[in-house]
């Protein structure tokens, strides 16, 4: 759900480029934030709480928070709500705390 | 803090008494009559065509319709949380206030723009825009829809920045309800 | 490692007003931002501000954020570090940063924390459901990356954040069902709520949101609404569809830096929680440290701009640098006064007086 037409605002999107998510293959644009990219292609929910496995997905958009915590190019707690996208990246969800694979 | 915003010392830049927004406003985001009535203009000036009505009705701290008019209808302000002070009389009802307003709260108001049907004035920041003679739903201060309006000009600012102000022509009967439109998404949109 | 006169930490309007004033008075100062760009909060923010000429009102957010980055880039003396984070401040005057790929040490004579605010999360049932976002992350997606944050809105609070958020949601082509305000009163501003409501948003005062429904994510909100004494009165249950819940519910100032830098703090309700002891000249008990902006007590950009201007001067000034300063920090006082004098800065006055009486830096 990408805004196309805005009263005010113009956006410049990046290059489009291709990533993977959980092994599908999605698209977005380079430089966005990885959660903005994955939001757009309807993806909510980033990862499951270590304890009880509740689904979680962004809260703060800014990095303060670590709700968004992912595993990307097999590196764990990533995240996702400011770091960049770039072609070819591997995003899955992270399961409880996380580990190097 | 809205408990501080109801105070029967409010005034404008004369000094003058006026009255705070009504507990229904404060409550609902609805100017109740009282309200509405304090900012009318006179019905001897409403016969005299397109008037500005300032539906500000809190001191805040703002003040560029002041120095938006040219025509010196809307005082300057002694104290910037001040309510905005018109004087109806030197009002030509121009609109270069209107898409000053960071409230959107300046509406222009011809009762008598042609039999039966009243001009109304506002800014409108959405998408679409509508078109010169496009037929829009008429909505009042609650969204609801009241009717309908043609479309007799959009002002478009050069910058994307700048709010649009479109011209609107109601019944008469609307002038003092109709304050928003809707605008059809049209043509395969 | 490298030295400077005034470091400012932050690049929101608090931030680089600081810079302006500081650099302006032939100061040296480097300006640190953890973001890769200038503008903090004002770079979401489409609508148009209040205030006066001087602090640019009928001017959007995005507008003040573009014009103050330049005049920031163009100005001479100025070491611009962004996409640096700024991590503790030690003795020495050395502050730690944390640039994209090393860490980093900076000597500095003075140091101004501009640092903003964070949001404030609301507890209720399933409130770690994805959908349910802080009101600036609904904004930063929208507005900043041009993504919609969902279809249809709940909106939490009906402070200025709230309206204006849920005003933008609509310019973004989103639904918002309503706003949801736990106060009998609207706490924003009449003409921004004017705007919604005409937009056919309802706002129901004396209501909260009792839990978020979906197994997965946000499908649905149940509201309530609250007695006279805030309690929630069973029975009165109402289901809002809607994909996320949107919480407005306020800011507490980022003060971490000044706690461990060893500034004297406060807790000032009135102010957003903790915040440091400062005077006058936004100077905190720590005698190199001046705050300004929201770090400083949450309030508004315009406000936040001459805060920054008086903490720049006073911190140049404090240097040597006080080329007609008392002039120019007298006409800022003059400004911060007249913004703060109406109703509406009510509650900032009597934060700022609690702050004098009970949080004396002494
Ligand atoms: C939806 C919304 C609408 C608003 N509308 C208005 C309005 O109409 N009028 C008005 O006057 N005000 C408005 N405000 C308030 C205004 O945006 C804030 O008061 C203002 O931005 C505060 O400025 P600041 O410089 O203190 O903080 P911010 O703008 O929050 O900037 C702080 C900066 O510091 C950076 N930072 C934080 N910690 C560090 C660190 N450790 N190292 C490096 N950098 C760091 C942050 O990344 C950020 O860029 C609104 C706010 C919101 C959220
Ligand atoms: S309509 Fe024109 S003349 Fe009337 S108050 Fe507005 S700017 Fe002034
Ligand atoms: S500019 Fe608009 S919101 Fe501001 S005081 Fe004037 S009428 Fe009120």
């Amino acid at each position: 759900m990408r805004i196309t037409d805005h009263p005010i605002l113009d956006f410049k999107p990046g290059r489009l480029v291709r990533f993977t998510f959980e092994g599908r293959e999605i698209e977005g644009y380079e430089g966005e934030p990885i959660a903005a990219a994955l939001h757009a292609a309807g993806i909510r929910v980033l990862r499951r709480s270590p304890r009880l496995h509740r689904p979680r997905g962004f809260f703060c958009a800014i990095g303060n928070c670590s709700s968004c915590l992912m595993v990307v190019d097999g590196v764990p707690n990533v995240r996702v709500c400011v770091e960049r996208l770039r072609e070819g990246m591997r995003v899955e969800r992270q399961e409880g705390h996380g580990e190097l694979k | 803090m809205s408990a501080e915003t109801r105070r029967p010392e409010d005034r404008g830049p004369s000094g003058a008494r006026r009255p705070g927004p009504s507990e229904a406003l404060i409550r609902t985001g609805l100017p109740s009559a009282e309200d509405l009535e304090r900012v009318r203009p006179s019905a001897e000036r409403l016969t005299h065509g397109a008037v500005a009505v300032l539906e500000c009705f809190q001191r805040i701290p703002c003040d560029p319709c002041a120095s938006s008019c040219h025509h010196g209808a809307i005082a300057a302000f002694a104290d910037i949380n001040d309510l905005p002070s018109m004087d109806a009389e030197r009002c030509n009802g121009c609109g270069l206030c209107v898409a000053r307003c960071p409230g959107l709260a300046i509406f222009i108001v011809d009762e008598h723009h042609a039999p039966g049907e009243a001009l109304i004035k506002l800014a409108y920041e959405f998408l679409p825009l509508p078109a010169r003679d496009q037929v829009v739903t008429a909505l009042d201060r609650a969204g609801r829809e009241v009717g309908q309006a043609r479309v007799v000009r959009v002002q478009r600012p050069k910058e994307k920045t700048d709010t649009p102000v479109v011209w609107i022509t109601v019944p008469k009967d609307l002038a003092w309800t109709v304050r928003h439109i809707k605008v059809e998404v049209s043509h395969g949109a | 490692m490298k030295s400077v006169e005034i470091a400012v930490v932050g690049a929101g309007p608090a931030g680089l007003s600081a810079t302006l004033a500081a650099a302006g008075q032939g100061a040296s100062v480097a300006l640190i931002e953890r973001d890769e760009h200038l503008g903090g909060q004002l770079v979401k923010q489409t609508h148009k501000f209040f205030g006066s000429a001087r602090q640019e009102a009928g001017t959007r957010g995005v507008v003040i954020a573009r014009r103050l980055g330049q005049a920031v880039r163009e100005q001479a003396g100025i070491d611009l570090r962004l996409a640096t984070t700024v991590l503790g401040y030690y003795s020495d005057k050395v502050l730690y940063l944390e640039e994209p790929d090393r860490l980093a040490k900076l000597q500095a004579e003075r140091a101004i924390f501009a640092t903003g605010a964070s949001e404030r999360m609301l507890i209720f049932g399933n409130n770690d459901r994805p959908g349910v976002y802080g009101a600036g992350a609904v904004q930063t997606l929208m507005n900043v990356h041009g993504v919609m944050p969902g279809r249809r809105v709940l909106m939490i609070g009906a402070g200025n954040i709230g309206l204006i958020v849920s005003y933008q949601l609509l310019q973004a082509g989103v639904q918002v069902a309503a706003i949801v305000e736990a106060a009998p009163r609207i706490g924003g501003y009449l003409v921004h709520a004017a705007k919604v409501r005409r937009a056919g948003v309802p706002i129901l005062t004396g209501h909260t949101v009792k839990e978020a429904v979906g197994e997965e994510a946000v499908e649905a909100a149940v509201i309530w609404r609250l007695d006279e004494q805030w309690r929630p009165v069973p029975g009165t249950e109402e289901r809002v569809d809607c994909d996320v819940i949107c919480l407005a519910t306020g800011l507490s100032p980022l003060g971490e830096l000044m706690w461990q830098a060893g500034c004297r703090m406060a807790y000032v309700p009135e102010l957003g929680g903790h915040v440091p002891w400062h005077d006058d000249d936004l100077r905190t008990s720590h005698e190199d440290i001046y705050v300004a902006g929201d770090a400083s007590g949450v309030e508004e950009a315009s406000a936040a701009m001459v805060e920054g201007r008086i903490a720049g001067l006073a911190a140049a000034r404090s240097l040597g640098h006080d080329r007609d300063v008392e002039e120019k920090l007298g006409e800022a006082r003059r400004e911060l006064a007249a913004l703060r004098a109406g109703p509406t800065g009510e509650k900032i006055r009597r934060g700022l007086e609690s702050l004098r009486q009970g949080g004396d830096g002494r």
